[in-house]
């Protein structure tokens, strides 16, 4: 964005103060992230940088911590590294299995979510959709309520799911969800819904819903007309929306603290781990993995949405 | 309609798997977890073939209530303070344990006798005394360093900021003895009012400078970073900071408190066999001997002294690194776990109130 | 209304003669008998597919709420394992004197608890109305194990002379039915005295009430925060080409999608008082060495980190409102002779205020039911209701007063979103 030329000087000293400002609040953004990739190769197990670190001692650095992710847990950590010891480390090494859990966990609550949260969406988008706002307020909820009280109420709910059919004169006693992996995932579908509900929606809004009506007229079924007309269009949208609720997952700890048992800790209730009962910067190194991992990742939707709009002929405005 | 059907089966899969045989044990993470994991857990899955799973906690009483209250019980054997066992047994939590069951000491000498006093209570068994003791930074306090509990409380004379566990049970003792109570009145006055009151007040001298700590290994993260320069804390994590790290710190043992941690097996637990099995085999002479050379805890079976040595790095004597250590006994504060299963509940409160008003 | 129409019910309008004056679809069906049904057919399949979902927040979510919420208002601790003396107070109207069939009653169910080791249970349930009086029933339950002889008034007396205080009469009466606001009143700092009317409780012991006030003066403060610090930076990305744009907005989802907990740590480096924050001032030498900021473990770390976590769900939403945004209305503006302050003030800002709105919400309610951050950067004075919340939940165990102090916190979020949703609408929540 440029100053227009008829921009008073005033106005154009203004626009640079509001670029510097503008570039201040990035930096606050992004300055806990970066200070945390030098601590990561802390020789010391705590969260400061040491007088051998300020002075780039190179005895200050180490990579005990990278190390650690994959020894930490295992059986045999002081082996040869051979095939064995690589098989010790993917079963039992604790980040191991917590990025196993947390990637399994991640994926099935998304799909849940996705798959449900598209399908209210796409009738909660529709005019004749009855209760349309106490539907849609309910649905939103997972979001607006404290995570503290949610994560509490699901804890002594999932922990004997039944209790309530005993209103019925129904056996009360079905196993429980609380400490399985069905419990967590569950809890985890149920936080990320509102964010599918709410990217889906506002996808839907601008929808032509003409465009439904001259697939059926040319002869599709509903089911075709959704596949090939509907679900194209709001593709976007549904993406996002399972991409905030796979974060919302992938980063969330209150609720498996509350409910997951020894078998479903996650990276989050590793690092929970990290920070309280064992300072351990083996957290840092995570965090800088998945900081990499995230840039990453960005930079190829970019390059990708780029690539498309040059083969579909769209400059960037 | 077939993927779901999929789906579905895996998760049960997932939720439902059987495992081999295996024993959940949370305890309090950090250095002590790592002692036992060494000192118990390894050669228990070698002689036995059992896996142990160690699941951290703050203080592993707060997951074992809660579990217990949901009907939820995915731990099997819990090591806990022992005015939490107490009362968890009153509450009818915990599986009764017989002296009779546990292994004798080497020589013959009953497991009735062979623990020292209180260690073996109805429903659980000790394995360790650890300490709460003050730590500080010596580099922060040279040519006059601070002695007593009292000099934690003297902000003139020992500048810096305090790190205090954000507990009553570890702070109001504390506060009582710098204010010049004798380690045998204390009960009698945290009992009373006034004594309360005057507990309150000692503390609100330094209110305002305190960092307080939840987590076990948050005092000596606190004290590394120099974010403060005295704090209290478990003595083996500042031992392990100090002898295993090499980090600058002394210890004051004046006005220490002494708890014991003890094993207890919850009614309902997932693996009740290899849970009594664990705790046999942790709670035996050799094993509580072992854990010693991790970790500065004081063995609960008097059988165990003899076999303690030296620390891992084998020149370390560990005696002077002992909360038993006579010299350092003078002026303890022994827990009393009756006094906190009966008042923890309303001092807690109270803390709380004084804690959130400015 | 026209796509309320079933695109699959080809309907066709015939005028069918001038005489009925009806109209009809071609197979003769009055047409709107058979509007009516097609409406009703699409409103059911458009319920059918929100049905799946909807039926699985309420097991999942809105169940195991009300369930825990159901807990503010019963407890059956003292009920359920003191039937004998809960009949008696049944019996027997308020200002009753204990007589000996009370006591009776009372030594029969502390020697019958006792036993199956629910005294604790009982204790704890009247502690929370009695401050100090847990002991008197474990150390008394301990006493009666084996039995205990009448009379039983002396005998109890004998034991513990608490055991005649009114006040624990009182306590008692109340805890005998399992239904209370006892836990609102604690909630509120206020309790009953014992005469059964309502007080405040002694000035040291209220907590609750400031804590409430200090949680929405802090959300509300970090809420004006992300906006001061989110607006211009949603401005910048919304008026800057797609390609500058998208580069930048990695700096803001970066953040996003970085652990709380790694970021709330990493604050934790920044902060402290020999963190990099003040290194970096006492090396600019803005301040000695003695006098370092004291930024964190108190509110002002709280306050810090919780701005910076939540700064993305302001700009995000802020940002997806300004894009749409026609440039030409403040041009328009300018060209009119607006000064550039009147045309943003007049023109521009109007236009961003439902993405405001969006943001201004989420961070809010974010804020409000806080919980990780605070315990691990506010020291005390930075701590929350939601900290509170966790302590009663996972320390004190007093789970009914946590879920007492949750439904009000739970009640003035749902207002807000109430008015939210009258002032914005809630369709227009969106988020990138």
């Amino acid at each position: 964005m440029a100053v227009p030329s008829y921009a008073s000087p005033l106005e154009r000293a203004w626009h640079y103060a509001y670029l510097v400002i503008c570039g201040l609040i990035f930096f606050f953004l992004i300055a806990p992230i970066i200070v945390i990739i030098p601590l990561s190769f802390n020789a010391e197990p705590y969260f400061t940088f040491t007088d051998k670190m300020r002075s780039f001692d190179p005895e200050g650095y180490s990579l005990r911590w990278y190390d650690s992710l994959l020894t930490f847990g295992m059986v045999a950590p002081d082996g040869p590294r051979d095939a064995a010891w690589w098989a010790d480390a993917w079963a039992n090494a604790k980040w191991v299995k917590a990025a196993k859990n947390s990637i399994i966990i991640g994926l099935f609550s998304t799909i849940l979510a996705t798959v449900l949260g598209t399908l209210a969406a796409l009738g909660l988008s529709r005019p004749e959709m009855p209760f349309r706002r106490a539907i849609m307020a309910t649905l939103i909820s997972p979001m607006i309520v404290p995570l503290i009280i949610t994560a509490t109420g699901m804890f002594f709910f999932y922990s004997n799911p039944c209790q309530l059919l005993g209103l019925f004169g129904l056996p009360t006693n079905c196993g429980r969800l609380a400490g399985t992996y069905l419990g967590v995932i569950l809890a985890h579908a149920t936080l990320g819904i509102p964010f599918v509900i709410i990217t889906v929606t506002a996808t839907l809004v601008g929808f032509d819903q003409s465009l439904n009506r001259a697939a059926a007229s040319l002869g599709a079924n509903p089911r075709t007309t959704f596949f090939r007309v509907t679900m194209p269009l709001i593709l976007p949208g549904v993406i996002s929306g399972a991409l905030f609720a796979f974060v919302t997952s992938f980063d969330e700890v209150v609720a498996v603290l509350f409910i997951a048992g020894p078998d479903q800790q996650t990276i989050p209730r590793q690092m929970w781990n990290g920070i309280r009962e064992q300072i351990s910067p083996a957290i840092l190194a995570v965090a800088t993995l998945l900081v990499l991992f995230s840039i990453a990742l960005l930079t190829t939707v970019e390059l990708l949405r780029r690539r498309s709009e040059r083969n579909r002929g769209i400059t960037p405005h | 309609m077939k993927t779901t059907l999929i789906l579905s089966t895996a998760l049960a899969g997932m939720a439902f798997a059987a495992t081999a045989q295996e024993v959940n044990v949370v305890s309090w993470g950090g250095a002590y977890e790592v002692s036992q994991v060494e000192a118990y857990n390894k050669p228990f899955a070698e002689q036995t073939g059992i896996k142990v799973n160690m699941i951290a906690a703050d203080n592993p009483a707060t997951p074992l209530k809660a579990q217990v209250e949901a009907g939820n019980i995915t731990g099997d054997v819990f090591d806990i303070e022992v005015s939490d066992a107490i009362r968890l047994c009153d509450e009818g939590a915990l599986v009764e344990i017989d002296p009779a069951d546990l292994p004798p000491a080497p020589d013959g000498t009953p497991a009735a006798e062979d623990f020292i006093d209180g260690a073996l209570q109805d429903c659980a068994v000790a394995n360790i005394f650890w300490g709460t003791v003050i730590a500080y930074d010596t580099t922060k306090f040279e040519g006059n360093a601070p002695a007593t509990a009292a000099d934690f409380f003297d902000l003139e004379a020992f500048p810096g900021k305090r790190g205090l566990p954000k507990t009553p049970k570890r702070t109001l003792y504390l506060a009582l003895i710098a204010d010049g109570a004798a380690a045998d009145e204390i009960y009698d006055l945290l009992g009373s009012e006034e004594g309360v009151e005057r507990a309150f007040a000692k503390l609100d001298t330094i209110k305002n400078d305190v960092v307080w700590w939840e987590a076990g290994a948050q005092p000596v993260q606190l004290l590394a970073d120099g974010e403060v320069t005295m704090a209290t804390g478990y003595n083996g994590r500042f031992f392990d900071a100090m002898v295993g790290e090499g980090k600058p710190f002394a210890i004051i043992w004046d006005g220490q408190y002494m708890d014991l941690d003890m094993f207890a097996i919850p009614k309902d637990s997932p693996n009740p066999e290899a849970a009594m099995e664990y705790l046999k085999f942790a709670t035996d002479t050799q094993r509580l001997a072992d854990q010693a050379k991790y970790i500065a805890y004081g063995p609960a079976r008097k059988s165990s002294a003899a076999l303690v040595g030296l620390y891992q790095d084998g020149k370390t004597e560990m005696g002077p690194h002992m909360p038993t250590n006579p010299e350092y006994m003078t002026t303890a504060v022994m827990d009393d776990p009756e006094f906190w299963a009966d008042h923890d509940a309303e001092l807690t409160e109270r803390f709380n109130s004084w804690l959130a008003g400015s | 209304m026209a796509n309320a129409l079933d695109p699959h019910a080809a309907i066709v309008t015939t005028a069918s003669g001038a005489g009925d004056g009806m109209l009809t679809t071609a197979d003769g069906k009055p047409l709107a008998r058979a509007l009516a049904r097609s409406q009703s057919r699409a409103r059911r399949r458009a319920f059918l597919l929100v049905l799946p979902l909807l039926a699985f927040v309420v097991v999942t979510f809105v169940v195991p709420i009300g369930q825990m919420l159901q807990r503010s208002f019963y407890n059956d601790g003292f009920s359920a394992n003191m039937p004998q003396l809960s009949a008696w107070f049944d019996q027997n109207p308020r200002g009753t004197e204990p007589d000996d069939a009370a006591w009776e009653a009372l030594a029969g169910d502390l020697v019958a608890s006792a036993e199956v080791r629910s005294i604790g249970v009982v204790g704890t349930r009247i502690n929370y109305d009695v401050p100090g009086t847990r002991s008197l029933f474990t150390s008394t339950g301990r006493k009666v194990r084996g039995g205990i002889e009448p009379p039983y008034r002396e005998a109890l007396l004998e034991m513990d002379e608490d055991w005649g205080s009114a006040r624990l009469w009182n306590a008692m009466r109340e805890a005998a039915t399992p239904i209370t606001a006892n836990f609102y009143l604690a909630s509120l700092d206020r309790r009953r005295a014992e005469d059964g009317s309502i007080e405040q409780v002694p000035e040291r012991q209220r907590v609750y009430v400031m804590l409430f006030m200090r949680t929405f003066w802090l959300s509300l403060l970090i809420t004006g925060l992300t906006f001061i610090l989110g607006f211009p930076v949603a401005h910048l990305l919304a008026t800057l080409p797609m390609r500058k744009s998208n580069l930048l907005m990695i700096l803001v989802l970066l953040p996003f999608w970085t652990s709380l907990l790694v970021r709330t740590t990493s604050w934790m480096v920044l902060l402290q008082q020999q963190g990099v924050i003040n290194d970096i001032l006492v090396w600019l030498g803005v301040i000695e060495n003695g006098q370092r900021l004291q930024m964190i473990y108190n509110q002002t770390g709280t306050i810090i980190a919780m701005t910076h976590i939540l700064l993305p769900f302001m700009i995000l939403p802020l940002y997806s409102v300004m894009r749409t945004i026609n440039p030409s209305y403040v041009r328009a503006a300018r060209s009119l002779g607006a000064t550039s302050w009147t045309a943003f003030r007049r023109i521009y800002f109007p236009q961003t205020l439902p993405g405001l709105g969006a943001g201004a919400l989420l961070v809010f309610i974010l804020a409000v039911g806080y919980y990780i951050t605070p315990a691990l950067v506010g020291g005390s004075s930075g701590q929350l209701i939601s900290n509170l919340i966790a302590e009663h939940m996972t320390g004190t165990l007093n789970w009914s007063m946590a879920a007492a102090l949750a439904a009000l916190l739970l009640a003035s979020v749902l207002i807000l979103y109430w008015l939210y949703d009258r002032l914005v609408g809630i369709d227009n929540l969106k988020l990138g």
